[in-house]
Protein backbone atom coordinates (compact mmCIF):
# COMPACT_ATOMS: atom_id res chain seq x y z
CA UNK A 1 0.00 0.00 0.00
CA UNK A 2 0.88 3.42 -0.47
CA UNK A 3 1.45 4.94 3.01
CA UNK A 4 1.47 8.96 3.36
CA UNK A 5 2.22 10.61 6.29
CA UNK A 6 1.78 14.36 6.98
CA UNK A 7 4.49 16.42 9.21
CA UNK A 8 4.10 18.62 11.81
CA UNK A 9 6.08 21.92 12.88
CA UNK A 10 5.88 24.90 14.64
CA UNK A 11 7.23 28.55 15.02
CA UNK A 12 10.31 27.09 12.78
CA UNK A 13 10.75 23.88 14.55
CA UNK A 14 10.50 20.28 12.96
CA UNK A 15 8.48 18.15 15.66
CA UNK A 16 9.95 15.06 16.23
CA UNK A 17 6.56 12.73 15.76
CA UNK A 18 7.38 13.93 12.06
CA UNK A 19 10.49 11.75 11.72
CA UNK A 20 8.33 9.02 14.12
CA UNK A 21 5.33 8.77 11.73
CA UNK A 22 7.72 7.77 9.26
CA UNK A 23 8.69 5.31 11.43
CA UNK A 24 5.42 3.81 11.34
CA UNK A 25 4.78 4.75 7.59
CA UNK A 26 7.90 2.58 6.80
CA UNK A 27 6.54 -0.33 8.42
CA UNK A 28 3.41 -0.72 6.69
CA UNK A 29 4.51 -0.09 3.34
CA UNK A 30 7.19 -2.44 3.58
CA UNK A 31 4.94 -5.37 4.83
CA UNK A 32 2.46 -4.51 1.59
CA UNK A 33 5.57 -3.69 -0.24
CA UNK A 34 4.56 -0.23 -1.46
CA UNK A 35 5.57 3.28 -1.14
CA UNK A 36 5.91 6.17 1.84
CA UNK A 37 5.14 9.53 1.10
CA UNK A 38 5.63 12.26 3.27
CA UNK A 39 4.64 15.88 3.02
CA UNK A 40 4.93 19.07 4.69
CA UNK A 41 2.72 22.28 4.92
CA UNK A 42 3.59 25.84 5.45
CA UNK A 43 6.92 27.44 6.93
CA UNK A 44 10.36 27.09 5.48
CA UNK A 45 9.91 23.73 4.00
CA UNK A 46 12.94 22.91 1.95
CA UNK A 47 14.65 23.13 5.23
CA UNK A 48 11.92 20.87 6.39
CA UNK A 49 12.23 18.50 3.27
CA UNK A 50 16.15 18.14 4.00
CA UNK A 51 15.47 16.85 7.64
CA UNK A 52 12.32 14.12 6.34
CA UNK A 53 14.84 12.88 4.27
CA UNK A 54 15.39 9.70 5.73
CA UNK A 55 16.08 6.27 4.80
CA UNK A 56 13.28 4.38 3.40
CA UNK A 57 11.21 7.43 2.68
CA UNK A 58 10.22 7.91 -1.31
CA UNK A 59 9.08 11.17 -2.02
CA UNK A 60 8.43 14.46 0.13
CA UNK A 61 5.79 16.53 -1.57
CA UNK A 62 5.91 20.31 0.02
CA UNK A 63 3.51 22.59 -0.02
CA UNK A 64 4.24 26.57 0.70
CA UNK A 65 1.30 28.05 2.07
CA UNK A 66 1.79 29.89 5.14
CA UNK A 67 3.68 30.63 7.64
CA UNK A 68 2.02 28.11 10.63
CA UNK A 69 -0.25 25.83 11.06
CA UNK A 70 -3.94 26.40 10.31
CA UNK A 71 -6.48 24.05 10.24
CA UNK A 72 -8.65 25.37 7.08
CA UNK A 73 -5.39 24.91 5.00
CA UNK A 74 -4.20 21.95 6.38
CA UNK A 75 -7.77 20.24 5.61
CA UNK A 76 -7.95 21.34 2.21
CA UNK A 77 -4.09 20.95 1.02
CA UNK A 78 -4.02 17.09 2.73
CA UNK A 79 -7.15 16.94 1.04
CA UNK A 80 -5.99 16.86 -2.42
CA UNK A 81 -2.73 15.84 -2.07
CA UNK A 82 -4.33 12.45 -0.80
CA UNK A 83 -6.11 12.98 -4.52
CA UNK A 84 -3.05 13.68 -6.11
CA UNK A 85 -1.14 10.82 -4.35
CA UNK A 86 -3.79 8.62 -4.13
CA UNK A 87 -2.68 6.42 -0.96
CA UNK A 88 -4.05 4.04 0.77
CA UNK A 89 -3.41 5.24 4.42
CA UNK A 90 -2.45 8.74 5.45
CA UNK A 91 -0.80 9.05 8.66
CA UNK A 92 -1.06 12.12 11.06
CA UNK A 93 0.32 12.62 14.44
CA UNK A 94 -2.00 12.38 17.16
CA UNK A 95 -0.95 15.44 18.54
CA UNK A 96 -3.11 18.99 19.62
CA UNK A 97 -2.93 20.03 15.87
CA UNK A 98 -3.17 16.63 14.73
CA UNK A 99 -6.65 16.72 16.71
CA UNK A 100 -7.22 19.68 15.20
CA UNK A 101 -7.64 19.09 11.17
CA UNK A 102 -7.40 14.42 10.66
CA UNK A 103 -11.08 14.18 11.92
CA UNK A 104 -11.75 16.76 9.58
CA UNK A 105 -9.71 15.22 6.48
CA UNK A 106 -10.70 11.84 7.43
CA UNK A 107 -14.57 12.84 7.46
CA UNK A 108 -14.19 15.14 3.83
CA UNK A 109 -12.35 11.83 2.26
CA UNK A 110 -15.20 9.78 3.28
CA UNK A 111 -12.53 7.47 5.40
CA UNK A 112 -12.85 6.01 8.47
CA UNK A 113 -10.30 7.40 11.37
CA UNK A 114 -8.77 5.42 13.62
CA UNK A 115 -7.35 8.07 16.44
CA UNK A 116 -3.87 7.71 18.99
CA UNK A 117 -3.00 4.38 17.80
CA UNK A 118 0.15 2.58 19.55
CA UNK A 119 0.56 -0.24 17.33
CA UNK A 120 -0.84 -0.97 12.95
CA UNK A 121 -0.85 -3.91 11.42
CA UNK A 122 -1.80 -5.32 8.15
CA UNK A 123 -3.08 -8.51 7.02
CA UNK A 124 -5.61 -7.93 4.45
CA UNK A 125 -6.59 -5.03 5.98
CA UNK A 126 -5.46 -2.64 8.55
CA UNK A 127 -5.23 -3.47 12.24
CA UNK A 128 -5.23 -0.77 14.47
CA UNK A 129 -4.18 -1.04 18.62
CA UNK A 130 -5.29 1.20 20.81
CA UNK A 131 -5.70 2.03 24.69
CA UNK A 132 -9.00 2.20 26.71
CA UNK A 133 -9.81 3.19 29.92
CA UNK A 134 -6.69 5.36 31.01
CA UNK A 135 -4.27 2.90 29.70
CA UNK A 136 -5.83 -0.10 31.70
CA UNK A 137 -6.92 -2.42 28.54
CA UNK A 138 -5.85 -2.43 25.01
CA UNK A 139 -8.03 -3.15 22.10
CA UNK A 140 -7.57 -4.19 18.54
CA UNK A 141 -9.74 -2.39 15.87
CA UNK A 142 -10.04 -4.44 12.19
CA UNK A 143 -10.90 -1.42 9.46
CA UNK A 144 -13.06 -2.71 6.90
CA UNK A 145 -12.66 -0.86 4.03
CA UNK A 146 -10.02 0.37 1.32
CA UNK A 147 -8.47 3.19 2.74
CA UNK A 148 -8.04 4.77 5.71
CA UNK A 149 -6.75 7.35 8.19
CA UNK A 150 -5.03 7.11 11.04
CA UNK A 151 -3.03 9.15 14.09
CA UNK A 152 -0.41 8.10 15.78
CA UNK A 153 0.44 8.51 19.01
CA UNK A 154 3.65 10.70 19.53
CA UNK A 155 6.70 8.77 20.86
CA UNK A 156 5.48 5.40 20.36
CA UNK A 157 7.50 4.79 17.68
CA UNK A 158 11.29 5.61 16.76
CA UNK A 159 12.02 8.76 14.83
CA UNK A 160 13.48 7.49 11.47
CA UNK A 161 16.86 7.63 10.70
CA UNK A 162 19.69 8.54 8.40
CA UNK A 163 19.42 9.84 5.37
CA UNK A 164 18.10 9.15 2.30
CA UNK A 165 17.39 9.96 -1.28
CA UNK A 166 13.57 10.68 -1.63
CA UNK A 167 12.54 12.50 -4.33
CA UNK A 168 11.41 16.12 -3.70
CA UNK A 169 8.19 17.97 -4.89
CA UNK A 170 6.62 20.77 -4.66
CA UNK A 171 2.55 20.53 -4.68
CA UNK A 172 0.57 23.69 -5.42
CA UNK A 173 -2.68 23.56 -3.67
CA UNK A 174 -5.89 25.27 -4.61
CA UNK A 175 -7.06 26.95 -1.19
CA UNK A 176 -10.52 28.64 -1.17
CA UNK A 177 -9.77 31.15 0.96
CA UNK A 178 -13.12 31.60 1.52
CA UNK A 179 -13.58 28.35 3.27
CA UNK A 180 -10.73 29.71 5.85
CA UNK A 181 -12.70 30.98 8.83
CA UNK A 182 -10.32 30.78 11.73
CA UNK A 183 -7.17 33.40 12.04
CA UNK A 184 -4.36 32.34 14.57
CA UNK A 185 -2.87 35.59 16.17
CA UNK A 186 -0.35 34.60 17.98
CA UNK A 187 1.36 32.62 20.72
CA UNK A 188 1.19 32.97 24.09
CA UNK A 189 4.15 31.15 26.77
CA UNK A 190 2.17 30.10 29.64
CA UNK A 191 3.26 29.46 33.34
CA UNK A 192 6.06 31.78 34.35
CA UNK A 193 6.09 31.92 38.74
CA UNK A 194 8.06 31.37 40.80
CA UNK A 195 9.23 27.58 41.29
CA UNK A 196 11.34 26.44 38.68
CA UNK A 197 10.66 22.75 38.20
CA UNK A 198 12.64 21.79 35.30
CA UNK A 199 15.75 22.84 37.59
CA UNK A 200 15.01 20.36 40.83
CA UNK A 201 17.34 17.36 41.36
CA UNK A 202 13.96 16.14 43.49
CA UNK A 203 10.88 16.09 42.25
CA UNK A 204 7.94 14.72 44.80
CA UNK A 205 5.25 15.08 42.59
CA UNK A 206 1.35 14.70 43.88
CA UNK A 207 -1.74 13.61 41.49
CA UNK A 208 -5.52 13.15 42.03
CA UNK A 209 -5.23 10.67 44.57
CA UNK A 210 -4.44 13.46 47.32
CA UNK A 211 -8.05 13.58 47.28
CA UNK A 212 -8.38 17.23 48.93
CA UNK A 213 -6.24 20.30 48.63
CA UNK A 214 -5.63 20.05 52.49
CA UNK A 215 -3.92 16.74 51.76
CA UNK A 216 -1.30 18.67 50.26
CA UNK A 217 0.68 20.05 53.47
CA UNK A 218 1.45 16.49 53.89
CA UNK A 219 3.06 16.75 50.34
CA UNK A 220 5.04 19.94 51.15
CA UNK A 221 5.99 18.53 54.25
CA UNK A 222 7.59 15.43 52.73
CA UNK A 223 9.24 17.99 50.10
CA UNK A 224 10.65 19.84 52.84
CA UNK A 225 11.85 16.87 54.36
CA UNK A 226 13.42 15.93 51.54
CA UNK A 227 14.36 19.00 49.68
CA UNK A 228 12.61 18.33 47.37
CA UNK A 229 10.29 20.66 45.03
CA UNK A 230 6.78 19.53 44.75
CA UNK A 231 5.08 19.67 41.34
CA UNK A 232 2.09 18.15 40.01
CA UNK A 233 -0.08 16.07 37.23
CA UNK A 234 -2.81 18.08 35.65
CA UNK A 235 -5.81 17.60 37.48
CA UNK A 236 -4.92 19.87 40.88
CA UNK A 237 -3.47 22.76 38.21
CA UNK A 238 -6.66 22.38 36.94
CA UNK A 239 -8.54 23.05 40.26
CA UNK A 240 -6.25 26.08 41.16
CA UNK A 241 -4.91 24.16 44.01
CA UNK A 242 -1.38 24.04 42.51
CA UNK A 243 -0.01 27.43 40.02
CA UNK A 244 0.53 26.12 36.20
CA UNK A 245 4.18 26.27 37.10
CA UNK A 246 3.93 23.00 39.32
CA UNK A 247 2.39 21.10 36.42
CA UNK A 248 4.42 18.18 34.75
CA UNK A 249 3.22 16.40 31.44
CA UNK A 250 2.48 17.34 27.72
CA UNK A 251 0.59 21.06 28.38
CA UNK A 252 3.21 21.57 31.15
CA UNK A 253 6.93 21.25 31.53
CA UNK A 254 9.32 18.22 30.61
CA UNK A 255 11.64 17.51 33.51
CA UNK A 256 14.29 15.10 33.98
CA UNK A 257 15.39 15.24 37.79
CA UNK A 258 17.76 12.74 39.34
CA UNK A 259 14.40 11.38 41.61
CA UNK A 260 11.04 11.87 40.83
CA UNK A 261 8.38 10.59 43.51
CA UNK A 262 5.05 9.90 41.82
CA UNK A 263 2.01 10.29 44.27
CA UNK A 264 -1.52 9.37 43.52
CA UNK A 265 -1.07 10.08 40.04
CA UNK A 266 -1.70 6.95 37.42
CA UNK A 267 0.44 7.81 34.45
CA UNK A 268 -1.81 8.72 31.67
CA UNK A 269 0.37 9.16 28.56
CA UNK A 270 -0.03 13.23 28.53
CA UNK A 271 1.81 13.15 32.15
CA UNK A 272 4.35 10.68 31.20
CA UNK A 273 5.26 12.77 27.89
CA UNK A 274 6.68 15.39 30.82
CA UNK A 275 8.76 13.32 33.13
CA UNK A 276 9.70 9.32 31.31
CA UNK A 277 13.35 11.14 31.45
CA UNK A 278 13.87 11.05 35.00
CA UNK A 279 16.97 9.05 36.39
CA UNK A 280 14.92 7.59 38.70
CA UNK A 281 10.87 6.88 39.25
CA UNK A 282 9.25 6.07 42.12
CA UNK A 283 5.58 5.41 42.20
CA UNK A 284 3.07 5.53 45.04
CA UNK A 285 -0.38 4.09 44.10
CA UNK A 286 -3.18 1.86 45.44
CA UNK A 287 -3.71 0.76 42.20
CA UNK A 288 -1.28 -2.21 40.90
CA UNK A 289 -2.48 -1.34 37.13
CA UNK A 290 -1.74 1.67 37.22
CA UNK A 291 0.40 2.62 33.86
CA UNK A 292 2.91 4.49 35.76
CA UNK A 293 4.23 1.33 37.59
CA UNK A 294 4.98 0.53 34.16
CA UNK A 295 8.25 2.99 33.82
CA UNK A 296 8.41 3.30 37.47
CA UNK A 297 12.01 2.09 38.57
CA UNK A 298 10.68 1.47 42.01
CA UNK A 299 6.97 1.05 43.16
CA UNK A 300 4.99 0.60 46.43
CA UNK A 301 1.11 -0.37 45.96
CA UNK A 302 0.23 0.82 48.90
CA UNK A 303 -2.11 3.94 50.27
CA UNK A 304 -0.54 7.68 50.28
CA UNK A 305 -2.44 8.33 53.47
CA UNK A 306 0.04 5.58 55.26
CA UNK A 307 3.13 5.76 53.21
CA UNK A 308 3.82 9.12 52.69
CA UNK A 309 3.42 9.96 56.71
CA UNK A 310 5.35 7.17 57.55
CA UNK A 311 8.22 8.44 54.95
CA UNK A 312 8.29 11.65 56.74
CA UNK A 313 8.46 9.86 60.01
CA UNK A 314 11.57 7.85 58.62
CA UNK A 315 13.58 11.38 57.51
CA UNK A 316 12.56 12.54 61.54
CA UNK A 317 9.98 15.00 59.91
CA UNK B 1 -28.63 32.48 20.48
CA UNK B 2 -28.61 28.72 20.99
CA UNK B 3 -25.47 26.21 22.21
CA UNK B 4 -25.43 22.96 22.07
CA UNK B 5 -23.48 21.02 24.40
CA UNK B 6 -22.82 17.52 23.97
CA UNK B 7 -22.51 15.37 27.43
CA UNK B 8 -21.44 11.89 27.37
CA UNK B 9 -21.15 8.93 30.27
CA UNK B 10 -18.15 7.71 30.78
CA UNK B 11 -17.29 4.48 31.99
CA UNK B 12 -14.22 4.31 34.58
CA UNK B 13 -12.88 0.61 35.84
CA UNK B 14 -11.99 -0.17 39.26
CA UNK B 15 -8.72 -1.18 40.12
CA UNK B 16 -9.21 -5.09 40.11
CA UNK B 17 -11.58 -6.26 37.14
CA UNK B 18 -12.10 -8.58 34.81
CA UNK B 19 -12.69 -8.82 31.19
CA UNK B 20 -15.95 -10.04 29.70
CA UNK B 21 -15.70 -10.49 25.99
CA UNK B 22 -14.82 -6.85 24.25
CA UNK B 23 -15.84 -4.83 27.71
CA UNK B 24 -15.10 -4.99 31.06
CA UNK B 25 -17.15 -6.83 33.52
CA UNK B 26 -19.96 -4.51 34.60
CA UNK B 27 -19.69 -5.67 38.43
CA UNK B 28 -16.10 -3.23 37.89
CA UNK B 29 -17.21 -0.46 36.41
CA UNK B 30 -19.02 3.10 37.65
CA UNK B 31 -20.21 5.28 34.99
CA UNK B 32 -20.26 8.88 35.57
CA UNK B 33 -20.20 12.78 33.51
CA UNK B 34 -16.94 12.65 31.62
CA UNK B 35 -14.59 15.28 33.18
CA UNK B 36 -13.79 17.30 30.08
CA UNK B 37 -18.04 17.64 29.29
CA UNK B 38 -18.49 19.24 32.76
CA UNK B 39 -15.86 22.27 31.36
CA UNK B 40 -18.38 22.32 28.37
CA UNK B 41 -21.31 22.44 30.47
CA UNK B 42 -19.94 24.96 32.66
CA UNK B 43 -18.68 27.08 29.48
CA UNK B 44 -22.02 27.00 28.25
CA UNK B 45 -24.11 27.99 31.24
CA UNK B 46 -21.76 31.02 31.98
CA UNK B 47 -22.07 32.60 28.31
CA UNK B 48 -26.22 31.66 29.23
CA UNK B 49 -25.82 33.70 32.55
CA UNK B 50 -23.75 36.67 31.17
CA UNK B 51 -26.19 37.55 27.93
CA UNK B 52 -29.83 37.62 27.05
CA UNK B 53 -31.83 35.24 25.53
CA UNK B 54 -29.24 32.00 25.22
CA UNK B 55 -30.04 28.57 25.21
CA UNK B 56 -28.21 25.83 26.14
CA UNK B 57 -28.96 22.40 24.88
CA UNK B 58 -27.36 19.15 26.38
CA UNK B 59 -27.35 16.09 24.17
CA UNK B 60 -26.49 12.49 24.71
CA UNK B 61 -26.11 9.53 22.90
CA UNK B 62 -26.82 7.20 24.92
CA UNK B 63 -29.57 4.02 26.65
CA UNK B 64 -31.82 4.55 29.29
CA UNK B 65 -28.76 4.49 31.95
CA UNK B 66 -27.31 7.24 31.29
CA UNK B 67 -30.21 10.16 31.74
CA UNK B 68 -28.75 10.46 35.81
CA UNK B 69 -25.84 11.86 33.56
CA UNK B 70 -27.71 14.12 31.29
CA UNK B 71 -29.70 15.20 34.36
CA UNK B 72 -26.62 16.43 36.05
CA UNK B 73 -26.03 18.81 32.66
CA UNK B 74 -29.61 19.92 33.37
CA UNK B 75 -29.01 20.64 37.28
CA UNK B 76 -25.61 22.43 36.66
CA UNK B 77 -27.98 25.40 34.32
CA UNK B 78 -28.30 23.34 30.98
CA UNK B 79 -32.24 24.64 29.64
CA UNK B 80 -33.33 21.07 28.43
CA UNK B 81 -31.89 18.02 27.09
CA UNK B 82 -32.19 15.20 24.10
CA UNK B 83 -30.85 11.66 24.60
CA UNK B 84 -30.38 10.04 21.91
CA UNK B 85 -30.85 5.85 21.60
CA UNK B 86 -32.00 3.04 19.56
CA UNK B 87 -31.87 -0.44 19.66
CA UNK B 88 -29.78 -0.52 16.51
CA UNK B 89 -27.25 1.04 17.67
CA UNK B 90 -26.63 -1.31 20.46
CA UNK B 91 -26.15 -3.75 17.39
CA UNK B 92 -24.25 -1.22 15.28
CA UNK B 93 -21.00 -2.14 16.62
CA UNK B 94 -18.51 0.38 17.86
CA UNK B 95 -20.07 3.69 18.39
CA UNK B 96 -16.53 5.72 16.30
CA UNK B 97 -16.28 9.49 15.95
CA UNK B 98 -18.08 9.49 12.51
CA UNK B 99 -21.17 7.52 13.87
CA UNK B 100 -20.98 9.70 16.82
CA UNK B 101 -21.06 13.29 14.31
CA UNK B 102 -23.47 12.12 12.44
CA UNK B 103 -26.26 11.52 14.69
CA UNK B 104 -25.12 14.51 16.94
CA UNK B 105 -25.17 16.06 13.25
CA UNK B 106 -29.20 15.06 12.43
CA UNK B 107 -29.93 16.59 16.04
CA UNK B 108 -28.12 19.95 15.35
CA UNK B 109 -29.79 20.27 11.84
CA UNK B 110 -32.69 20.30 13.64
CA UNK B 111 -31.83 23.36 16.87
CA UNK B 112 -29.80 25.32 14.36
CA UNK B 113 -27.36 26.03 17.22
CA UNK B 114 -24.61 29.23 16.77
CA UNK B 115 -22.05 27.35 19.04
CA UNK B 116 -21.59 23.52 20.02
CA UNK B 117 -19.30 23.06 22.64
CA UNK B 118 -17.77 19.34 23.44
CA UNK B 119 -15.02 17.97 25.45
CA UNK B 120 -11.46 17.24 24.03
CA UNK B 121 -11.82 13.85 24.85
CA UNK B 122 -14.02 11.15 26.43
CA UNK B 123 -12.29 9.81 29.14
CA UNK B 124 -12.81 5.71 28.38
CA UNK B 125 -12.62 5.90 24.65
CA UNK B 126 -10.60 9.05 24.15
CA UNK B 127 -10.83 9.13 20.39
CA UNK B 128 -10.52 12.94 21.00
CA UNK B 129 -12.21 13.25 17.56
CA UNK B 130 -16.27 13.41 17.73
CA UNK B 131 -15.94 17.51 17.71
CA UNK B 132 -14.11 18.58 14.88
CA UNK B 133 -15.87 15.27 12.86
CA UNK B 134 -19.17 16.76 14.08
CA UNK B 135 -17.99 20.39 12.72
CA UNK B 136 -16.82 18.96 9.41
CA UNK B 137 -20.50 17.58 9.18
CA UNK B 138 -22.32 20.67 9.92
CA UNK B 139 -20.21 22.69 7.50
CA UNK B 140 -19.31 24.78 11.02
CA UNK B 141 -15.77 26.54 11.46
CA UNK B 142 -14.14 25.02 14.92
CA UNK B 143 -11.42 24.57 17.36
CA UNK B 144 -9.88 21.96 19.03
CA UNK B 145 -8.64 22.01 22.97
CA UNK B 146 -9.99 25.14 23.83
CA UNK B 147 -8.74 26.33 27.19
CA UNK B 148 -9.91 30.10 26.61
CA UNK B 149 -12.74 30.96 25.43
CA UNK B 150 -13.95 35.00 24.93
CA UNK B 151 -17.74 35.25 22.75
CA UNK B 152 -18.08 38.41 20.60
CA UNK B 153 -21.74 37.75 19.97
CA UNK B 154 -22.11 40.90 17.37
CA UNK B 155 -18.86 40.14 15.45
CA UNK B 156 -19.66 36.23 15.33
CA UNK B 157 -16.38 35.61 16.45
CA UNK B 158 -14.76 33.24 19.27
CA UNK B 159 -11.73 34.82 20.66
CA UNK B 160 -9.89 31.35 21.82
CA UNK B 161 -6.38 30.06 23.20
CA UNK B 162 -6.01 26.84 21.73
CA UNK B 163 -3.93 24.65 24.09
CA UNK B 164 -0.70 23.42 22.19
CA UNK B 165 2.04 20.59 23.87
CA UNK B 166 5.05 22.37 25.90
CA UNK B 167 3.18 25.25 27.95
CA UNK B 168 2.24 27.44 24.79
CA UNK B 169 -1.31 28.08 23.69
CA UNK B 170 -2.24 29.21 20.06
CA UNK B 171 -4.59 32.48 19.94
CA UNK B 172 -7.10 31.87 17.25
CA UNK B 173 -9.90 33.79 15.88
CA UNK B 174 -12.65 31.33 14.73
CA UNK B 175 -16.21 32.50 12.98
CA UNK B 176 -19.24 31.58 14.11
CA UNK B 177 -21.15 29.09 13.85
CA UNK B 178 -18.35 27.14 15.43
CA UNK B 179 -17.86 23.65 17.41
CA UNK B 180 -15.39 23.67 20.34
CA UNK B 181 -13.21 21.18 22.34
CA UNK B 182 -13.18 22.24 25.66
CA UNK B 183 -10.28 21.77 27.57
CA UNK B 184 -9.91 20.70 31.30
CA UNK B 185 -9.05 23.68 33.30
CA UNK B 186 -10.82 26.38 31.02
CA UNK B 187 -13.18 27.41 34.14
CA UNK B 188 -14.31 25.61 38.09
CA UNK B 189 -16.82 23.59 37.34
CA UNK B 190 -19.83 24.19 39.46
CA UNK B 191 -21.60 21.30 41.62
CA UNK B 192 -24.97 21.47 41.20
CA UNK B 193 -27.16 22.77 44.04
CA UNK B 194 -30.36 21.09 45.53
CA UNK B 195 -32.62 23.81 43.88
CA UNK B 196 -30.75 22.63 40.86
CA UNK B 197 -31.07 19.06 40.97
CA UNK B 198 -34.81 19.58 42.19
CA UNK B 199 -35.28 22.11 39.14
CA UNK B 200 -33.60 19.56 36.49
CA UNK B 201 -36.20 16.84 37.58
CA UNK B 202 -38.70 18.92 35.66
CA UNK B 203 -37.05 20.24 32.59
CA UNK B 204 -37.87 18.64 29.51
CA UNK B 205 -35.50 15.38 28.52
CA UNK B 206 -36.31 14.81 24.61
CA UNK B 207 -35.72 11.23 23.32
CA UNK B 208 -35.03 10.51 19.52
CA UNK B 209 -34.48 7.25 18.00
CA UNK B 210 -33.16 7.02 14.46
CA UNK B 211 -36.40 7.17 12.57
CA UNK B 212 -37.02 10.50 14.58
CA UNK B 213 -33.79 11.75 13.17
CA UNK B 214 -34.40 10.21 9.87
CA UNK B 215 -31.42 8.03 9.60
CA UNK B 216 -31.51 4.24 8.99
CA UNK B 217 -29.50 1.66 10.66
CA UNK B 218 -27.63 1.60 7.78
CA UNK B 219 -26.20 5.31 8.81
CA UNK B 220 -24.48 4.19 11.83
CA UNK B 221 -22.92 0.82 10.12
CA UNK B 222 -19.18 1.85 11.19
CA UNK B 223 -16.30 0.20 9.31
CA UNK B 224 -14.39 0.00 12.46
CA UNK B 225 -15.04 -3.34 14.44
CA UNK B 226 -13.65 -4.04 17.76
CA UNK B 227 -11.94 -7.51 17.60
CA UNK B 228 -10.28 -7.72 20.92
CA UNK B 229 -9.74 -6.18 24.53
CA UNK B 230 -6.78 -7.59 26.37
CA UNK B 231 -4.64 -6.36 29.53
CA UNK B 232 -1.79 -5.27 27.68
CA UNK B 233 1.50 -7.05 28.79
CA UNK B 234 3.28 -5.12 31.60
CA UNK B 235 5.95 -3.29 30.30
CA UNK B 236 7.07 -2.77 34.33
CA UNK B 237 10.58 -3.07 35.43
CA UNK B 238 9.92 -1.82 38.91
CA UNK B 239 10.98 -2.97 42.18
CA UNK B 240 8.20 -3.15 44.07
CA UNK B 241 8.57 -3.15 47.94
CA UNK B 242 6.25 -5.07 49.78
CA UNK B 243 5.11 -4.98 53.45
CA UNK B 244 3.35 -2.40 55.53
CA UNK B 245 4.01 1.07 54.87
CA UNK B 246 6.04 1.10 57.69
CA UNK B 247 8.29 -1.65 56.00
CA UNK B 248 7.98 -0.05 52.10
CA UNK B 249 8.51 3.75 53.51
CA UNK B 250 11.65 2.36 55.53
CA UNK B 251 12.56 0.58 52.36
CA UNK B 252 12.10 3.57 50.03
CA UNK B 253 13.92 5.97 52.92
CA UNK B 254 17.05 3.88 52.14
CA UNK B 255 16.91 3.97 48.88
CA UNK B 256 16.55 7.72 48.99
CA UNK B 257 19.40 7.91 51.06
CA UNK B 258 21.80 5.97 48.66
CA UNK B 259 21.26 8.46 45.88
CA UNK B 260 21.94 11.03 48.64
CA UNK B 261 18.24 12.46 48.57
CA UNK B 262 16.93 14.02 52.10
CA UNK B 263 20.35 12.85 54.02
C1 LIG C 1 -4.60 17.53 25.38
C2 LIG C 1 -4.33 17.03 26.78
C3 LIG C 1 -3.22 17.48 27.47
C4 LIG C 1 -2.96 17.03 28.77
N1 LIG C 1 -1.82 17.48 29.41
C5 LIG C 1 -1.51 16.99 30.63
C6 LIG C 1 -0.30 17.39 31.32
O1 LIG C 1 0.47 18.22 30.84
N2 LIG C 1 -0.04 16.85 32.53
C7 LIG C 1 -0.87 15.93 33.13
O2 LIG C 1 -0.55 15.47 34.23
N3 LIG C 1 -2.02 15.56 32.51
C8 LIG C 1 -2.36 16.06 31.29
N4 LIG C 1 -3.54 15.68 30.70
C9 LIG C 1 -4.52 14.91 31.48
C10 LIG C 1 -4.26 13.44 31.55
O3 LIG C 1 -4.90 12.82 30.45
C11 LIG C 1 -4.85 12.84 32.84
O4 LIG C 1 -6.21 13.16 32.93
C12 LIG C 1 -4.13 13.32 34.11
O5 LIG C 1 -2.72 13.21 33.97
C13 LIG C 1 -4.58 12.48 35.29
O6 LIG C 1 -3.98 12.96 36.47
P1 LIG C 1 -3.80 12.00 37.75
O7 LIG C 1 -2.93 10.87 37.41
O8 LIG C 1 -3.40 12.87 38.89
O9 LIG C 1 -5.31 11.55 38.04
P2 LIG C 1 -6.00 10.13 37.84
O10 LIG C 1 -5.80 9.62 36.48
O11 LIG C 1 -7.38 10.30 38.35
O12 LIG C 1 -5.18 9.18 38.82
C14 LIG C 1 -5.22 9.23 40.21
C15 LIG C 1 -4.38 8.06 40.71
O13 LIG C 1 -4.31 8.10 42.11
C16 LIG C 1 -4.40 6.79 42.62
N5 LIG C 1 -4.89 6.88 44.00
C17 LIG C 1 -6.13 7.24 44.42
N6 LIG C 1 -6.19 7.24 45.74
C18 LIG C 1 -4.96 6.89 46.20
C19 LIG C 1 -4.40 6.70 47.50
N7 LIG C 1 -5.12 6.92 48.60
N8 LIG C 1 -3.11 6.30 47.59
C20 LIG C 1 -2.37 6.08 46.47
N9 LIG C 1 -2.84 6.24 45.22
C21 LIG C 1 -4.13 6.65 45.09
C22 LIG C 1 -5.36 6.09 41.70
O14 LIG C 1 -5.17 4.68 41.73
C23 LIG C 1 -5.00 6.70 40.35
O15 LIG C 1 -4.04 5.92 39.67
C24 LIG C 1 -3.83 16.12 29.39
C25 LIG C 1 -4.94 15.67 28.70
C26 LIG C 1 -5.21 16.10 27.40
C27 LIG C 1 -6.41 15.58 26.68
N1 LIG D 1 -22.03 9.18 23.29
C1 LIG D 1 -21.84 10.51 23.26
N2 LIG D 1 -22.88 11.35 23.47
C2 LIG D 1 -22.71 12.70 23.45
N3 LIG D 1 -21.53 13.28 23.25
C3 LIG D 1 -20.46 12.50 23.02
C4 LIG D 1 -20.54 11.08 23.01
N4 LIG D 1 -19.31 10.59 22.78
C5 LIG D 1 -18.48 11.65 22.66
N5 LIG D 1 -19.16 12.80 22.80
C6 LIG D 1 -18.62 14.18 22.82
O1 LIG D 1 -17.42 14.22 22.09
C7 LIG D 1 -16.31 14.54 22.95
C8 LIG D 1 -15.08 13.80 22.48
O2 LIG D 1 -15.31 12.41 22.57
P1 LIG D 1 -14.39 11.31 21.85
O3 LIG D 1 -14.19 11.76 20.44
O4 LIG D 1 -15.16 10.04 21.97
O5 LIG D 1 -13.12 11.27 22.63
C9 LIG D 1 -16.80 14.20 24.35
O6 LIG D 1 -16.13 14.98 25.31
C10 LIG D 1 -18.27 14.54 24.25
O7 LIG D 1 -18.51 15.93 24.43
Amino acid sequence: MTVLTVAEHRRGELRDVSLELLTAGRELADATGGELHTAVIGGDVEAFAERLNRVGVDAIHTVDEGEEFNHDVYTQVVTQLVEAVDPDLLVMPNSVNGLDYAPAVASRLDWPLVTDVVDLGYDDELTATRELYGSKVETTIDVHADRAAVTVRPAEWPVAEGSGDATVESFDADIDESAVRSTVTGFEEVGGGDVDITDADVLVSVGRGIEEEENLDMIFDLAETLDATVSASRPLIDNNWLEKDRQVGQSGSVVTPDVYIAIGISGAVQHVAGMKGSDTIVAINTDPNAPIFDIADYGIQDDLFDVVPALIEEFGG
Amino acid sequence: MKILVTVKEVAHVDDEFEIDGLGIDDRYVTYDLNEWDDYAVEAAVQIQEAGDDVEVVAVTIGDADTEDTIRQALAKGADRAIRVWDDALADAGLLDPETKARLIAAVAAEEDPDLVLTGVQSADDGFGATGVTLAEHLGFEWGAVVNALDLDREAGIAHVHRELEGSVEELTDVELPAVLTIQTGINEPRYASLRGIRQAQSKELAEYSLSDLDLTPADVESSLEQTDLYEPESESEATVFEGSAEETASELAGLLREKGVGS
